[in-house]
């Protein structure tokens, strides 16, 4: 080896190591990377690698049921049958879709819908075809599945009424949440996700609710579900019980399907309400999914007003069915006595007007007990002018006119029980001797609802207790020994006496109505009252009969009443708008209802004794 | 001179020699690098040894035979074909260069019909051969006199304007590097270096002028990539929290979520360090780190034990160019270097790395089969 190649090996030798030693420091730098990544940032690195994979769902609670007091449902979840769709999994969407229209029908609008659905998110996010559809379409789906690539049969829940429109302004109804409702809550903002809108649905919305439980998923980066780490379950909803009687309140809604109507049956000496229909009416089944707008608008634009629930937010004139709290006042006030009369000759001066009783022929001599039975407008206006407007004021308070009871459904109304303060303060207009005539006879200012009449009627018939109307049952709970009214039993026994009378004597203004049976008897008042004032013109005519009017200018009909005579249990206020005459429409539905009462208060009487 | 080509006569072995000579060490530590990179294909498809883990063994069996096969020929068979071997690479890039300019946008391969090559690949070992006989042909004199480094920069130069062109920044920076250290060990005067470095500042800025926008991207990128988190700094980030949340033990093979979730891009290829960070931990990358340690250490002892500098240098040159492809590559899914294209050697999968690789410790095998053979500075067969 020459010198040279000597000293080159020696150059090479050197420069290697020094090369190496370069290596090496790079290397370490590479060494303490990893222990600053890898041992000291580890569990923000950790954190953030659970961030990327781990993804929490909500799971929806099954909606809590309402059932009636003996535990039959009125809302309850019911299986619903779908089909979805997993672009993803398709061959072609539109090819799937259109063989898929073969079982179920797709119109336009959903194909739109689908694709339109189908091009913004994820491919394999099932999107939704259909709903609600019945056993046989979804047993024919999935026997073609093979056919239909990329279509998912769904099993989900969803909100039933079994008994439709029943019930419907009572229960309220569920729909999708809209953007004024969300509080935060992320249950809300699951998109299948329903509450209530409307009656028990709303205000018992939180409790029949539940609670949400959760899914952590593992999820890749595209956001496709590997598996489930670990999930917490829903808690379903309360049931609310409530203190209907369904088949009450069926056979109540039935009587008085044809007609724009409401009935109020109540228990009297508890104030649970058994049975509060609402005429016409409308399927709450419809609302689940978005009630269509053809539908809407028909509900809206009906002059019977559906979507009204007329027993409780309805306000009315009670017209004569008011005489009993008149009487009341007079008698308490000691104006009157039982045997006192008054003379009828149909009419009857107030001021400088001349007003007519419903009898053209006058009633003659009466007193308080015939008054009632006979529904005689001169006593009453001459009454309630010699009672004055605060005693009778007074009385329509203690026995639940112009109160709202917040029984927890929607809207419910207040009514008005005037008196000259109410009537300067909305009015600014003194109280006249007129106003007070037109209250003695349960029109002019006066206007209540058929839950307050029931509830008049309760108290009347119950020895004067104070109830308050229930809609919710809680059994755990004694209700409290409602307060007296305060109003002497003899006075009440007289009042009573006259209610018997409306039904029982041959002059009772309901006599042809009473219930035929032997073993009961009922009592009540009836109540006409005009929704247009009939014109001078119109009476010379001779007063042209209620059929041929519009029936928007037809009468109110009202009815009051209660039954068993003995020991009452029962108290029934029934209100059929434009109905005509209360005796000869609404007393019948009246004494239908107290009949079935009676009926069904015997089965099960007999169903105890065996 | 006749003296010494007798002396490297005599001293020639057979085909059996050779082999039981084979520095069986070496082999084994490939072997053993290559195996941990199997596994972690097999993980990264989910515990399957399709699609990579079949492909990248097939390959390296016949890397490994390419590999053995080399090491038999005669070190000075290689210092004879070094220049020709450069111009054939060079050409190729330049045939690639042409095509791109016809074709669509840039292309990095040619089509053999049987695979695909990639001449930029086969440049990091002509340059090294290149360079290796040109050092050899210098006396100690002349290496250290300034215009020696004329030609050689020209041997640089030259490929790294076609890379560019391509571009491929992370063969450039590979090309450049391991040309460099070539000169460094061949005994160029430190002070060249020294002031290169000072100069190199300059050429920095005028070099930005030339990078395409996703380049500069990647650049900037880099030195924030919190910047941009959904879009160019996302791999860095992802590559970062696996890495991160493996912690010291790894969350298991087959275990990563990160990986085995997609969260992280290009686990199989370029990021494959990441995968065994995080389902291996700082155990299994630091393992993997001294694995490479050890190979290239040795390779190192025994380039010292070589007598000719051909040899030397060509063992060097390999062994620089394999350093850097892995430093490049860890620094790079560690966020401390930009990211650029750079595979983790003998691990990540793809054929041409893995060719290069292995011809280049044939080359390191060749040398040192052969350590005794002198070759005079005139040339192999001269």
């Amino acid at each position: 080896m020459k010198p040279s190649d000597k000293d080159k090996y020696k150059s090479y030798t050197r420069r290697a190591t020094l090369l190496s030693g370069g290596m090496l420091l790079l290397s370490s730098a590479l060494i303490g990377r990893m222990y600053y990544l890898q041992v000291v940032s580890r569990s923000q690195y950790e954190l953030l690698a659970d961030r990327n994979r781990i993804s929490m769902r909500l799971l929806a609670p099954t909606r809590g049921e309402i059932i009636d007091r003996f535990g039959r449902p009125v809302a309850t979840s019911t299986t619903d049958y779908r089909v979805n769709v997993i672009p993803e999994e398709t061959e072609e969407l539109q090819q799937t879709l259109k063989s898929l229209s073969k079982y179920i029908p797709i119109t336009e609008g959903d194909n739109t819908r689908i694709v339109k659905a189908a091009s913004k998110q994820r491919s394999f996010l099932p999107i939704s075809v259909a709903n609600n559809l019945d056993w046989e379409t979804f047993s024919k789906v999935n026997v073609n599945m093979p056919d239909l690539p990329g279509i998912q049969p769904d099993v989900g829940t969803s909100r039933y009424y079994p008994e439709k429109e029943l019930a419907a302004h009572l229960i309220g109804y569920v729909g999708s949440v809209s953007e004024e409702e969300l509080t935060g809550d992320p249950l809300l903002e699951l998109p299948e996700f329903k509450i209530g809108k409307n009656g028990i649905e709303k205000i018992l919305d939180n409790k029949l609710r539940g609670s949400a439980g959760n899914s952590r998923l593992e999820v890749n980066v595209l956001g496709r579900v590997i598996r489930e780490l670990s999930r917490q379950d829903s808690i379903s909803g309360d049931t609310a019980r409530l203190t209907i009687d369904l088949e009450i309140q069926k056979f109540a809604a039935n009587r008085v399907r044809d007609e724009s109507a409401a009935v109020v049956v109540m228990d009297v000496h508890n104030g649970e309400i058994l049975g509060l229909a609402s005429t016409p009416s409308f399927d709450p089944n419809d609302f689940n999914n978005g009630i269509s707008q053809k539908k809407w608008d028909a509900l809206r634009n009906d002059i019977r007003k559906p979507l009204i629930n007329k027993a409780v937010s309805g306000q009315y004139s009670p017209g004569s069915t008011f005489k009993m709290i008149v009487a009341l006042a007079g008698l308490e006030a000691g104006i009157i006595k039982a045997t006192d009369t008054k003379f009828c000759n149909s009419r009857y001066r107030i001021g400088n007007r001349i007003a007519h009783c419903w009898n053209k022929n006058g009633h003659g001599h009466i007193n308080v007990i015939q008054a009632i039975s006979q529904s005689c407008d001169v006593y009453f206006y001459d009454l309630a002018l010699e009672v004055g407007i605060d005693r009778i004021h007074d009385m329509a308070a203690r026995l639940g006119i112009g109160n709202r009871f917040d029984i927890g459904i929607m809207s419910e109304a207040k009514g008005i029980n005037p008196n000259g303060e109410w009537k300067f303060n909305t009015q600014g207009v003194r109280w006249q001797g007129g106003d007070t005539a037109n209250v003695g006879i349960g029109q002019g200012y006066v206007s209540t609802t058929p839950l307050q009449l029931a509830v008049m009627t309760s108290r009347l018939v119950n020895g004067g207790k104070m109830i308050t109307p229930k809609i919710l049952l809680d059994d755990t709970a004694d209700y409290p020994i409602p307060d007296d009214v305060g109003i002497s039993p003899e006075n009440l026994r007289i009042v009573l006496q006259g209610m018997n009378d409306v039904y029982n004597h041959p002059r009772g203004t309901a006599f042809p109505y009473r219930s035929r049976n032997k073993d009961y008897k009922f009592g009540g008042k009836t109540g006409t009252t005009q929704v247009t004032r009939i014109s001078m013109a119109e009476r010379q005519d001779g007063v042209i009969k209620n059929e041929e009017k519009e029936w928007i200018g037809r009468d109110h009909a009202l009815f009051v009443g209660y039954g068993p005579i003995e020991n009452p249990k029962y108290a029934v206020s029934v209100l059929v708008e434009h109905g005509g005459g209360g005796s000869s429409v609404a007393s019948p539905i009246a004494k239908d209802v107290l009949e079935y009462l009676m009926k069904m208060d015997a089965t099960e009487n007999k169903g105890q004794s065996v | 001179m006749q003296v010494s080509a007798r002396l490297g006569d005599r001293k020639r072995k057979s085909l059996q020699q050779k082999f039981a000579d084979l520095n069986w060490f070496i082999i084994l530590v490939i072997i053993a690098v290559a195996g941990l990179g199997f596994a972690m294909l097999y993980s990264v498809a989910g515990g399957s040894i399709e699609p990579w883990a079949k492909n990248q063994f097939i390959r390296f069996l016949i890397g490994l035979g390419i590999m053995v096969t080399m090491a038999m020929v005669d070190i000075r068979v290689w210092m004879f074909l070094a220049y020709p071997f450069y111009a054939i690479a060079l050409s190729m890039l330049a045939i690639v260069d042409i095509m791109g300019e016809m074709g669509k946008g840039s292309q990095r391969w040619l089509d053999l019909g049987f695979m695909n090559l990639q001449p930029s690949e086969l440049m990091k070992i002509a340059l090294v051969m290149a360079l290796a006989r040109y050092f050899h042909c210098l006396s100690d004199e002349e290496t250290l006199k300034f215009k020696a480094l004329v030609k050689p920069i020209i041997l640089i130069i030259l490929p790294v304007i076609l890379v560019l062109r391509q571009p491929d920044l992370g063969t450039t920076i590979l090309i450049v590097m391991g040309g460099i250290a070539l000169l460094f060990a061949a005994g160029v005067r430190m002070w060249i270096f020294i002031a290169s470095f000072i100069a190199i500042i300059p050429a920095a800025f005028s070099a930005w002028q030339f990078l395409k926008p996703y380049q500069k991207q990647r650049v900037l990128t880099f030195l924030d990539p919190e910047k941009d988190p959904l879009g160019a700094g996302y791999h860095i980030i992802q590559s970062k929290i696996a890495l991160g949340s493996g912690g010291i033990y790894g969350k298991g093979f087959i275990q990563g979520t990160q990986s085995q979730l997609n969260f992280l891009p290009e686990k199989h290829t370029d990021f494959i360090f990441t995968v065994i960070s995080e389902e291996l931990g700082l155990i299994g990358g630091l393992t993997l780190l001294s694995l490479y340690m050890i190979l290239l250490g040795y390779a190192v002892i025994v380039s010292m034990s070589v007598k000719s500098q051909f040899g030397r240098l060509l063992i060097l040159g390999m062994v620089v160019t394999f350093f850097l492809y892995m430093f490049i590559n860890i620094a790079m899914v560690m966020g401390l270097v930009p990211v650029v294209g750079v595979p983790l050697p003998l691990v990540s999968y793809g054929g041409s790395a893995m060719f290069t690789l292995l011809v280049g410790f044939g080359f390191i095998l060749s040398a040192a089969i052969h350590r005794e053979t002198l070759i005079p500075r005139g040339g192999a067969f001269a």
